[in-house]
Parts: C-alpha cells; structure tokens; sequence
C-alpha cells in the first residue's frame, strides 16, 4: 500500500479493496516506525485523520465519493490549519493553534482527503536544505548523512519514504522543486496566481504559490485540480477556470519544441548531474521532440535580485510577529518596544533575522533604489528572458539543482548556499510554472529534471512529465528504508 | 556599498529585533557578502525598463465597501499571549 501512488489509492479505495480508515492506520504505524530517523514530521494529527477517513469511508458508502475522497496526505506546516498547530517551522509559532483554514487546506478537506499531520521545513519557508527548522534537521531517506532539500523539505521526505502518498508544498525560489528533486520525487509549482495563498504564512508575497509533491504527474495532476482556483480573499488570486490536468495527460509529444538554456548547462553543474539530465532529455528526444539552444541572458542576476526582493517582501510581512496577538512572547517586558524586540529576537532563528535585516536595510532610506527599485528592473528582465524563449519553443529543460542532495552541514555560508538555487530561483521571479521529475542519480543520491512553461501551461506541462514517466521508472525507484519491514 | 556594525544595529531597530554590540559584530560578516553578491544587480543595464512589482502585471481588484467578515474576535484572541476584557494587552505606553 505505502508504495502506490494516489492514482493506485484511488482506484483501491474505489473498488473497496482497502478503506481510508486501514490505509490512515497503515500510514501513520509508519510515521510512527520510520520517521524517528527522518524527523519529516513537526505535528502528527491521528485524531483529525481518523475522523476524517472514517467521515470519507461513510461517504463512499453512500456512494457520495469524489475522486480524492478518502486518500491520504501531509501538509507542510506553513499551511494555516484549523485547531492544529502550525509552526511554520519556527520557534515564534510553536505555541499557535490556526484558528482557521487556508484556502488550500479548505479545498483539500471537501474533497475529502485526509491529512495525516504538519511536515517539517526550512524556518517561514528561508532554506534550501531544511537545516533552518526549530524543529532540527530533515534527513534524505536516500541516505540519511544528506539533505532532503528545503523548503518543503519534510513534505518530500515524507513522500520519498513512503510515509505518505503525496503532500502539499510551497514554492518561493524554489522549496518545492529542489526537496523534489533531492528526494527523488515529483514537485510542481504552479503559475503564481493559479493557487490561492489565503491563509498560506507569507514569507515573499509576489513569489509564494503552493503546490503538490507526490510519486508522479499524474498525481500531481489530480491534486492540482482539487487546490487551484480564484479565491477572492487572495488579492493576487487570478479568475481563470480550472482545467482537467488530466484530460491531456495521454497528449503525444511529437512536435514538441524543448529549449535548453545554455545558461543551466555552464559552470558550477555537476557532470553527472548534468549526464542525467541530457540522458533524459534524449528520451523526449525518442519520444519526438525537437532540442534548441535557447538563451536566458540575465540568468546570472535571479540570485541578486532575489535576494533583494525576498528579503524585502519577508522583511514588511514578518512585521505581523510582534508578540501581542499571537506566537512567541518574551518574559518580563520592560516597554512595548522591548516586548517587540525580544519577543523578536527570541523567536526566530538566524537566517529569518539575516533575512529581515537584508530587508529592512535595502528597504531603508538613501538605499532603496539602489536595490529594491534595481531588483525590480531587473525582475523584469528576467521575465522577458522566458517570455522571449516561449516565442520559441514550448517547454524548457535544465537541472533541478547544480548538485544531487549535498551532505547535512555541508554549507556553513549562507551565499554559497543561496547560489544552490540558481535554476529554480528565476522561475519565481517570471511567476511561471515549473515541475521537477526523477530523472536518475548520482551514486544513492537522486537527480531532478526542470521543467518549465508558460504562464498557466500546466496542462502541457504535467503531460510532458508524464510521458517521461511512462517511457522511464526513475519515478518507480524507492529508497532502501522505505522497504524495511517493520 | 561596505556594511558597518553601525548599519545592522540601525536595521536590527527599525526592524525591532534586539541586538547588542556582540551579535551585531557576528551579522557584519554574513550581511556583507550577502550585500556584495546583490551588487552585482548595479551591472545590469536597466536603463528605461520599468519595475516589476508582481509577476502577472495585474492590478489590485476593488470590491465594494461592504462588511463581509463575522466578528471572531473572541475565537482569534484564543491565541494570544494575553488578554484582558477583549483587549490585548501589552506593557504600558502611556504614563
């Protein structure tokens, strides 16, 4: 059972040769055996879950059920969940119960899924390796000396191991597609807009968008259409309607114009991480696609200008932790600004105050055109690389990550850590989607293929997936551990 | 643009985060090297390019002044550190 995919789940439930109750208790004496070495859990909820499987149970026994109705999940602890603790990863909020839903959460559970409990991540989503948790490190279930990837970090391991079937991320330079390709698993994050952030913890608001981890396309195709959607409560939610992801999922891929950046194949790739990547690319290539060389000029300025915007952006909306009306607050204030200051400095680790503090100086006075106006310039620069690109052909190719997983506490300076996300960073910045896919390894240690398209073209973007995962079974592949028996 | 211990002690304010000489010392270093990889932005050309605030270029949408949130405020207030009355309470402000 641990090893299906949702799609597999479905169609078990659907035929009644298992219920969401027994797969509920399968997976959580799972969490409960294997998850002590992986720490990809911050809140296991088996009271809610329960319920809910049992509620989904009675529902297909009326014939009521849906598509998801009954199927098991995770979701990343930045998703605000009613009477649940969401941490966000942080010392500030390890004492916040959500009093409400975020959109996401809302959608999932009317379309009966059951959440089995909060995955852990990087601090307010700021990591690329989920070293960043209050909650200490995530370990790869590849090979526990690694990382699992970060943001979303628990949320893959989480699936990697078999824990889970599939579990909700977010995606601000790109925390759900490296974890993803780290863990040897399928991430998307959606155009931003498609997915509502209501209710989402912000760190960078025109970056945030949620998505699905899971075992394949195909399912993160069934979860997309169950999470994305106007939401007028999100200002930046956009009105579109929400196509079948998997109505085109059988499309061939003949004629398919595929674009290498030549900025994704230079310097700082790994050679064998690059050797995956163009082994799978000859794939598509059997599969009749067309190959190009496309140019991203500006590829070297996302980091910049990301860390400019992000800061900035996290900077105004981590102003909202002040101690007074909820999370971490300091004993004994002497004043309100020392309330502020300490409960502040108490509650969050070093790289969100490195974070703030970027922010709040490129933001102060005599510096902001210098940097915030510059980065926005440059944003659009960056944009007009890709939309220039999709004149020419219709999905891009490069790696996920210049490397597979690196070792836990391999990088101690924050730059070089920063410079690890230099082929996901700039799709955040153009609000295009993107979706990384197994795609090999290098030794135990999985490699992702990016994917990217245009705006909204997630539709093509989840068959293009899907046709490599019918033509290979890097998708198929399971680590060691999540094999042992009890 | 070289970072100064004096300069994080100025963001660690406005940003309300404590900080004394010692840990402000310690951000010196990290903030600086953050700061000089961003300098790299000042290469780029950007002469008449517009700034991006938000990926779609959509503008903020307008709904009519209507009320359409219930009051919560006792279930919201569950999760505060303290209150008193419906009131949150903080040290005091006014002598």
């Amino acid at each position: 059972m641990h090893d299906q995919t949702l799609t597999q789940l479905a169609r078990a439930l659907a035929d009644g040769e298992v219920s969401s109750r027994e797969l509920t208790q399968t997976l959580l004496g799972r969490i409960e055996r294997l998850d002590g070495r992986l720490n990809s859990f911050i809140s296991i909820t088996q009271e809610q879950a329960l319920a809910a499987a049992d509620a989904a149970d009675a529902l297909r026994a009326k014939g009521q059920a849906g598509p998801l109705t009954g199927l098991p999940l995770a979701l990343k602890d930045i998703f605000c969940t009613n009477g649940v603790k969401t941490s966000c990863g942080s010392k500030m909020l390890d004492n916040f119960i959500a009093p409400y839903d975020a959109c996401v959460v809302e959608k999932l559970k009317a379309a009966g899924t059951v959440s089995l409990g909060k995955t852990n991540m990087d601090e307010f989503a700021m990591g690329s390796s989920n070293e960043n948790s209050h909650y200490g490190p995530v370990k790869n279930p590849w090979d526990l000396d690694a990382v699992p990837g970060g943001s979303s970090g628990g949320s893959a391991a989480a699936v990697a191991a078999g824990l889970v079937p599939a579990a909700m991320g977010t995606d601000t330079g790109g925390s759900i597609r490296q974890p993803a390709a780290f863990c040897g698993i399928t991430g998307l994050k959606p155009t931003y807009g498609r997915v509502s952030r209501y209710g989402i913890i912000a760190y960078a608001s025109s970056l945030d968008q949620a998505g699905p981890m899971a075992r394949t396309a195909e399912d993160c195709a069934l979860l997309l259409g169950a999470i994305a959607g106007h939401d007028l409560r999100d200002s930046t939610s956009v009105a579109r309607g929400v196509p079948d992801y998997r109505a085109e999922l059988g499309e061939s891929l003949s004629g398919l114009k595929i674009g290498l950046p030549r900025e994704y194949f230079g310097d700082g790739l790994a050679p064998e991480v690059e050797q995956a990547v163009r082994e799978a690319i000859k794939v598509y290539e059997s599969l009749g696609a067309s190959i190009h060389e496309v140019s991203l000029p500006h590829t070297h300025y996302a980091i910049p200008a990301y860390y400019v915007i992000a800061p900035a952006e996290a900077s105004s909306n981590l102003s909202r932790f002040d101690g007074v009306r909820f999370g971490h607050r300091c004993d004994a204030p002497s004043d309100l600004i020392d309330l502020y200051k300490r409960s502040r400095d108490e509650g969050f680790g070093s790289e969100v105050k490195r974070r703030i503090l970027i922010g709040t100086h490129t933001l102060s006075e005599g510096f902001f055109d210098a940097y915030y106006t510059q980065a926005q310039k440059v944003r659009r620069l960056i944009r007009q690389d890709f939309l220039d690109a999709f004149e020419e052909v219709d999905v891009l190719m490069g790696p996920a990550s210049p490397t597979p997983a690196f070792d836990l506490g391999a990088n101690k300076d924050p730059v070089s850590m920063y410079l690890q996300d230099i082929y996901t960073i700039a799709v955040n910045l153009a609000g295009i989607p993107g979706i990384s896919v197994p795609a090999g390894f290098v030794g135990s240690r999985p490699v992702g293929l990016q994917i990217l398209g245009p705006h909204f073209a997630e539709s093509q973007l989840l068959n293009v997936a899907h046709q490599f995962q019918q033509a290979t079974d890097w998708h198929q592949r399971r680590p060691a551990l999540a094999e042992e028996s009890a | 643009m070289a970072l100064e211990p004096s300069d994080v002690m100025r963001a660690a304010h406005l940003a309300r985060l404590a900080m004394n000489d010692v840990d402000a010392a310690g951000y010196v270093d990290d903030l600086g090297r953050i700061l000089a990889m961003v300098d790299q932005l000042q290469e780029v050309d950007t002469h008449g390019v517009a700034p991006l605030a938000h990926p779609l270029d959509s503008t903020q949408r307008l709904r009519a002044d209507e009320v359409t949130e219930r009051d919560q405020r006792d279930h919201f207030q569950r999760v505060a550190p303290a209150v008193e009355n419906g009131l949150y309470l903080v040290p005091r402000v006014v002598e």
